[in-house]
């Protein structure tokens, strides 16, 4: 398909509705994306015309619905370049994933002061089930420190990156600054202490042409619903000779092979870490979305935030008493700006924005140490997705405006 | 008048911009914290007593300009009050926010009333509330 930003936006219902009285302007997608009718469509006919519980039932209906679901996992495989569909676990979110690792790879191979190590810059979900597990294992957790631009310095990344550590946990893309990882240089010093590598990619996936294979990524975790996709997906890629290795991490059913009064053994990959009843409509409406992005195609979705971004960029610095934050090297930089009017909290420009059809992001965005690191309070993150345009960015610059009218006198500079 | 201009008004934006009554006492009788953590928003309560009454209050705070400005409003009405009429007006304030009831504050709290417009806003009122959350727990110990 060629680029065709009316009809991206025409596949969006929401994108036509007002919010305040206003025509609805979404800067919102680093915390979901808006879904296209294709997914609402997929969901909706699966509930009027293919619900049934999956891998179960030898009834027609039940083995449509198992078809879809796989299908899902098959379609998601190819996504991200994975060798097979086996490798591809589906949980709740990208919290979920992680957490899968940290459970269940995590338990079985970290022991007392092995380190992981993590940077100033990651979302709390990749952060906290890492503290449980090193309070749990007495492990230590390192931490790659940021250059004042956000990029990650990784001028000492030897030191960093010892024989003693076993994990290396990073983000793709941060969701506060947008920063894109040099993750090849992390994942070419991992290799060479033999620790495994963690992307987290809920935010990277959605913008950024990704292949698994060929960048090398041991764990990928990532949610369908910051990529057009419904809520309550997330997925965990894994290299297939760790997978096999890694325990059950939820008892119940559908992961089991047999069943005794006293023990279990247990199913084969993928089901042995999908216990339970999954979201079976929110992975078929996973399907729809992964075909609507790639009938749009990633290259051309990350070249289109990338005009936003520079636009964007170019008018918040022209604003003036902005303070700006991330990288102005645009190769390293997804459609991502936070910034903040000194001397005005983020919570109070997001109050006046709504007011104006504009939702953005205000807060720490589940970031803390990077606030600490900053010494602010939170920011304002206006973010992009295939479906904003120019106009989006001029709406809030007029919305800020009146922040600014507002706010006057109180303002630090 | 719009939203936004009715909520930040000059009151309020001047409670923010020169909060009263800030910073820490070091022999406050009474002391707590409130946070709230999805937005970061901190304030620390300070009173001290002579007998019923509080003869000095304070607080000390990070965050928006309504739960900064709140809680400026609060010290400003509270101070030389009695705990009996610091209760009666956190009763009369959480009326106003909570359940909808048109404010019919005495003169001197009036300020208070510039509040009211955060109702029209429902993601903000825990804002304007945490002083007062506060306030609540330093009175039921003291109950």
């Amino acid at each position: 398909m060629s680029w065709n930003l009316e009809k991206i936006r025409n596949d969006f219902p929401i994108l036509s509705t007002e919010m305040n009285g206003k025509p609805l302007v979404f800067l919102d997608s680093a915390a979901s994306s808006q879904k296209p009718k294709s997914v609402i469509d997929t969901i909706r006919h699966y509930y009027e015309a293919e619900n049934a519980n999956i891998h179960r039932g030898v009834y027609s209906l039940s083995q449509k619905a198992t078809e879809k679901y796989e299908m899902t996992r098959i379609k998601t495989s190819r996504f991200i370049g994975a060798a097979c569909a086996k490798v591809v676990i589906f949980t709740r979110n990208t919290t979920e994933s992680i957490n899968l690792v940290a459970q269940s790879w995590g338990r079985t191979n970290i022991h007392e002061g092995d380190e992981i190590v993590l940077t100033e810059l990651e979302h709390h979900s990749n952060l906290v089930p890492w503290q449980m597990l090193a309070q749990e294992k007495q492990a230590v957790l390192k931490f790659i420190p940021l250059n004042q631009d956000s990029t990650l310095d990784l001028s000492n990344i030897d030191e960093i990156i010892t024989e003693r550590v076993k994990l290396v946990a990073v983000a793709q893309m941060s969701n506060v600054t947008g920063t894109i990882h040099d993750l090849d240089a992390i994942i070419r010093r991992a290799r060479q202490v033999g620790a495994k590598v963690l992307v987290d990619g809920a935010q990277g996936i959605c913008h950024l042409p990704t292949n698994v294979q060929k960048q090398d990524f041991d764990f990928y975790a990532f949610s369908a619903h910051k990529m057009l996709g419904p809520t309550g997906v997330g997925i965990l890629y894994a290299k297939e000779e760790i997978l096999d290795t890694m325990p059950p991490w939820m008892g119940g059913g559908d992961m089991i092979s047999k069943v005794w009064k006293e023990k279990s053994t247990y199913a084969d990959l993928p089901a042995r870490l999908e216990a339970g009843t999954p979201n079976i409509s929110g992975v078929i409406g996973f399907g729809a979305a992964l075909e609507y992005l790639e009938s749009v195609g990633m290259q051309e979705i990350r070249n289109h935030e990338l005009e936003l971004l520079q636009y964007a960029l170019d008018r918040l610095e022209d604003f003036g008493g902005l303070e700006l934050y991330g990288t102005s090297d645009l190769s390293k930089r997804g459609g991502v700006i936070s910034f903040n009017f000194p001397g005005v909290h983020p919570h109070d420009v997001g109050s006046i924005l709504d007011e104006e059809g504009i939702a953005i992001r205000v807060g720490h965005h589940c970031a803390q140490p990077f606030m600490e690191f900053k010494g602010i309070a939170g920011t304002c993150r206006a973010s992009f997705y295939l479906y904003n345009t120019k106009e989006d960015v001029d709406a809030l610059l007029v919305g800020l405006k009146k922040v600014k009218e507002i706010f006057g006198r109180v303002l630090k500079r | 008048m719009s939203l936004s201009d009715s909520l930040y008004q000059e009151v309020l934006l001047d409670h923010y911009q020169n909060p009263r009554h800030h910073g820490r006492l070091e022999h406050a009788h009474l002391h707590e914290e409130g946070v709230n953590p999805l937005c970061g928003d901190e304030v620390e309560l300070f009173l001290e007593l002579e007998g019923n009454t509080i003869s000095k209050i304070s607080f000390w705070g990070k965050g928006c300009s309504i739960s900064q400005a709140s809680a400026s409003m609060l010290t400003d009405s509270l101070y030389g009050k009695t705990l009996d009429e610091a209760r009666s007006l956190l009763h009369e304030f959480k009326e106003m926010l909570l359940e909808d009831k048109e404010p019919n504050f005495a003169e001197e709290y009036e300020d208070l009333e510039s509040l009211e417009a955060v109702k029209k806003i429902p993601a903000r009122i825990k804002c304007a509330t945490l002083a007062w959350n506060t306030l609540e727990r330093i009175l039921k110990k003291n109950h």
